[in-house]
């Protein structure tokens, strides 16, 4: 057990990133700090999918000359998915961004439980 | 290979097109492209749902003509072309009713920003629809994501910009969930077409190997789709989205997107891990009890809240619970009665929003039940719609609503056990609490106004009641056909997984 973790350390860091950045975009009452913990999820599952792409002493696939075969490679789909995933992320991050920077300067906190009280007081 | 089995790319393509085109339009060719493309996707899903109910196949469509496991496909078959249909007619109708209300409520300059939002949650749906690869779900669902919020935070009042950050956040921990599910298949199998990965699935399965991830993977999937689309006990960001946001986005909202990501959780668990394994797992029983509790919580919330927009919010909670406890009953039965009630809810609840709008307009912009008596008498279309719509909500026969409770009881008839108990208990008790606050709204509705009443004009366009009624139309045209659309859905299931 002990050794298949040790094995394994990437996908452990990766499940504990995970675990930070779910419980900062849940819990944490501070909107930057929820985009922060986003953020951080994200990376947990693009580590965890890095990791399952590699293989060990291989180079990145990118052709270089002399070596041609496909056995000095790493598996490249799952770095293709990291960087879509890595513009979804980007995109997203810019639309909670400008959701918080409205949210600021109308309610002057970043704290979503004030907002959501100051909002109350308000007519719909 | 037929033309016709061009339609799945098309309506992608189309919609995808038209929201590029559409941002650099002024306001009205904007809403006029939109309108266009809505009836396009209409007419060319209905083309091919005429070719596949038919001929009774689904097929596959090689994206680029590179073969699996290479590729990138759609598939089609009657029950996908059935939603895409029946999506599309929800999309041109709310449009339709609900642009009047859009003009008032959202900044003149940015409305064709709004059209752009909803060429892009068509063509969201339909990837989500026709889609054969997990990786591009998980890509379109992201687009859904932000174009929903978009949506939401349109009408720029604080209410609808804090319901967007609620649904944001909720949203993201729900895709978060997603993305880690797709990548322990992938860590898996090595695959991302569905097809293939459930060959892989099988192979390493068949031995009871790998028992525990499997669970967890169709517990992620479940949890994320279900917190996107709005089930007990995630749906903490609904009734504010869409209580607040412009009639037009709240039809969208809880007809459309939450309808898409449930179609997907199916898909998922039909082609991807298949029907058989879901079935045996337990994870499934959870999506059964989340299902009866909502359809009991929602209806509660429902008759407590004093706004009438955030009663047929809470009233979404309930009738979604009616579709995942359809599924969470773990018979093939139970799925296509979950499946009837989505097509059902889907065309019921869009009316509900829209026809609000109307009534709240016709009683001073008010939302309150006492402001709205009488209002069925100052705008008659919107009182139609909003009463065929609650009362097809309530189950009253010959209307949809009827037909899907009554599937879902010989459902749970079917099942047995302790299940059944649960369901019909849950079912009668849901209808009760449905029928106490839905007549109760309608009776309202057509009561004399209060002592003092002053009836403000209100601007009424017969675009709006035409919309209304052609949608009331269709939802009594559901009742009516119910057993040739269950019959279409029996054989799209059939070549579903």
């Amino acid at each position: 057990m002990l050794e298949t973790l040790l094995n394994h350390l990437d996908w452990i860091v990766a499940v504990l990133l995970f675990g930070i950045g779910f419980t900062t975009l849940l819990l944490h009452g501070n909107l930057i700090k929820k985009i922060i913990g986003l953020n951080i999820m994200d990376t947990a599952v693009y580590l965890f999918l890095t990791a399952q792409g590699y293989i060990t002493g291989r180079s990145a696939p990118i052709l270089r000359e002399g070596a041609v075969s496909a056995a000095n490679y790493i598996n490249p789909i799952p770095s293709g998915l990291v960087l879509t995933g890595i513009v979804v992320s980007v995109s997203l991050t810019a639309v909670m961004l400008a959701l918080t920077i409205r949210l600021y300067r109308r309610y002057h906190t970043l704290d979503i439980d004030r907002i959501t009280l100051r909002s109350r007081g308000e007519d719909s | 290979m037929r033309l016709v089995e061009n339609v799945p790319m098309f309506s992608i393509m189309l919609s995808m097109t038209a929201g590029f085109v559409s941002a650099m339009l002024p306001r009205r060719a904007a809403k006029g492209l939109t309108v266009g493309l809505a009836a396009a996707v209409l007419g060319l899903n209905v083309w091919l749902l005429s070719y596949l109910a038919a001929s009774g196949v689904s097929f596959t469509y090689m994206m680029g003509h590179f073969p699996a496991p290479w590729g990138n496909e759609l598939r089609a078959g009657t029950l996908e072309a059935l939603m895409a249909v029946a999506l599309s007619a929800v999309m041109l109708f709310s449009i339709l009713a609900g642009q009047q209300k859009l003009q008032e409520q959202v900044d003149e300059k940015k409305q064709h920003l709004f059209f752009v939002m909803l060429d892009l949650v068509l063509a969201a749906l339909m990837a989500l629809i026709y889609t054969n690869d997990l990786f591009t779900a998980y890509v379109f669902i992201e687009i859904l994501t932000v174009a929903s919020c978009t949506l939401i935070m349109a009408r720029q009042v604080g209410h609808a910009m804090v319901a967007a950050m609620r649904y944001m956040i909720m949203s993201l921990l729900g895709s978060g969930l997603l993305l880690l599910a797709i990548s322990l298949l992938y860590g898996l199998t090595g695959q991302l077409l569905m097809e293939p990965i459930h060959k892989t699935l099988t192979k390493l399965t068949q031995n009871g190997a790998y028992a525990l991830p499997v669970t967890v993977i169709i517990g992620l999937f479940c949890v994320g789709l279900g917190i996107k689309s709005g089930l007990f006990p995630f749906h903490t960001w609904l009734p504010d989205a869409y209580g607040y946001a412009t009639p037009m986005a709240s039809a969208v909202l809880s007809s459309l997107i939450s309808k898409g990501y449930i179609f997907l959780l199916l898909k998922i668990f039909y082609r991807v891990i298949g029907i058989e394994v879901v079935q045996a797992n337990h994870a499934l029983n959870l999506l059964f009890a989340f299902g009866l509790l909502a359809m009991i919580f929602g209806s509660l919330s429902a008759i407590r809240s004093h706004d009438l927009r955030r009663m047929i919010a809470f009233s979404s909670v309930s009738q979604i619970g009616y579709i995942y406890a359809g599924i969470g009953l773990g018979t093939t039965a139970g799925v296509i009665a979950a499946l009837f009630q989505l097509l059902v809810h889907s065309l019921g609840k869009s009316m509900l929003f829209l026809s609000t709008s109307g009534l709240s307009d016709a009683s001073g912009d008010s939302k309150r039940f006492d402001d709205l008596r009488g209002a069925g008498y100052r705008y008659p279309a919107a009182g139609a719609a909003f009463t065929i719509g609650a009362l097809s909500m309530v189950g009253v026969p010959i209307l949809g609503g009827f037909f899907s409770k009554v599937y879902l009881a010989q459902t749970a008839f079917a099942a047995g056990g302790v299940s059944m108990w649960l369901l019909l208990g849950a079912l009668a008790a849901s209808t009760l609490l449905n029928a106490f606050y839905f007549m109760h709204t309608v009776m309202s509705l057509y009561r004399q106004p209060k002592a003092g009443f002053v009836a403000v004009p209100f601007r009424r366009s017969a675009l709006t009641s035409a919309a209304l009624l052609g949608l009331s139309a269709v939802n009594l045209c559901v009742g009516f056909f119910s057993q040739s659309i269950l019959q279409a859905i029996r054989q799209g299931l059939s070549v579903f997984s």
